[in-house]
């Protein structure tokens, strides 16, 4: 399977896009559902850059995406801050533009964008994220 | 990315190309503030060029529409929104929040 480190840094999310994309097309995706795999795995590592490894200088993570069948799925493994999703408010969609709130889109999208979306936090292994979307 | 202001007697139009993502956009935010900063509330931001915008794009346009409807009349539209990222806009509950234009003669011309 596919493994790459990136570093923990906004100037490699092009990179983590274009990872994603490459394998999705070979899978045979179609072109919204490789924009929909690009937009999660975006989301995905710009919370793990911003929230998990918030201050730490110098960290990386690991990112996999693999094909089965007509399933495809991406990993990231991060050793930064335990991430809980439970402890991450839903947007409200229906709030008027003062009352929007910016926090949590990022985990919102993933979840509408996947069919699956899975995170585990383990002191010792540190962040495992399991996303998978069939294609259709 | 690239973006670039044109000013026109009621409104800036904001032209952005290329990807806006968590690296790119401080650098649409500050395009965005900048014409809030001069005292231009009206803004059209046309996206026909755009070829990709994650949430941190979403966020810096929120923000951008909440300091221009803070002044009479004023507002943040979008031109020409691809349909990729109109899709995303949606599913983030955001289509409703922003008046959209096929060209940005109608939106310029809307001010």
């Amino acid at each position: 399977m596919p493994k790459v480190t990136f570093p923990a840094r906004f100037e490699f999310l092009d990179e983590i896009r274009e990872f994603v994309a490459e394998i999705a097309r070979e899978g045979g995706f179609n072109d919204k559902e490789v924009y929909s795999l690009q937009l999660a795995a975006d989301e995905a590592a710009t919370n793990i850059i911003e929230h998990a490894y918030e201050g730490v200088p110098d960290a990386d993570f690991d990112v996999t995406c693999d094909v089965r069948g007509d399933t495809l799925t991406i990993t990231m493994r991060d050793e930064g801050r335990p991430f809980n999703p439970a402890n991450v408010k839903l947007p409200n969609l229906k709030a008027d533009i003062y009352e929007r709130k910016i926090g949590g889109l990022g985990l919102y999208l993933m979840r509408k964008l996947m069919d699956d979306v899975h995170y585990i936090s383990n002191p010792k292994t540190g962040n495992l994220l399991t996303m998978t979307k069939r294609r259709v | 990315m690239e973006v670039t202001t044109q000013e026109f007697k009621h409104c800036d139009l904001i032209t952005v190309k290329g990807r806006v993502d968590s690296s790119t956009a401080p650098a649409f935010n500050k395009a965005l503030e900048k014409s809030n900063e001069k005292g231009c509330f009206k803004i059209a931001v046309d996206m026909s060029g755009l070829e990709y915008m994650s949430s941190a794009g979403f966020r810096a346009l929120l923000a951008s529409q909440r300091n221009c409807k803070r002044y009479n009349r004023g507002e943040l539209v979008l031109v020409a929104v691809p349909v990729r990222i109109r899709e995303a806009l949606e599913l983030a509950g955001f289509t409703e929040l922003f008046k959209t234009f096929d060209d940005p003669i109608a939106a310029v011309g809307s001010f």
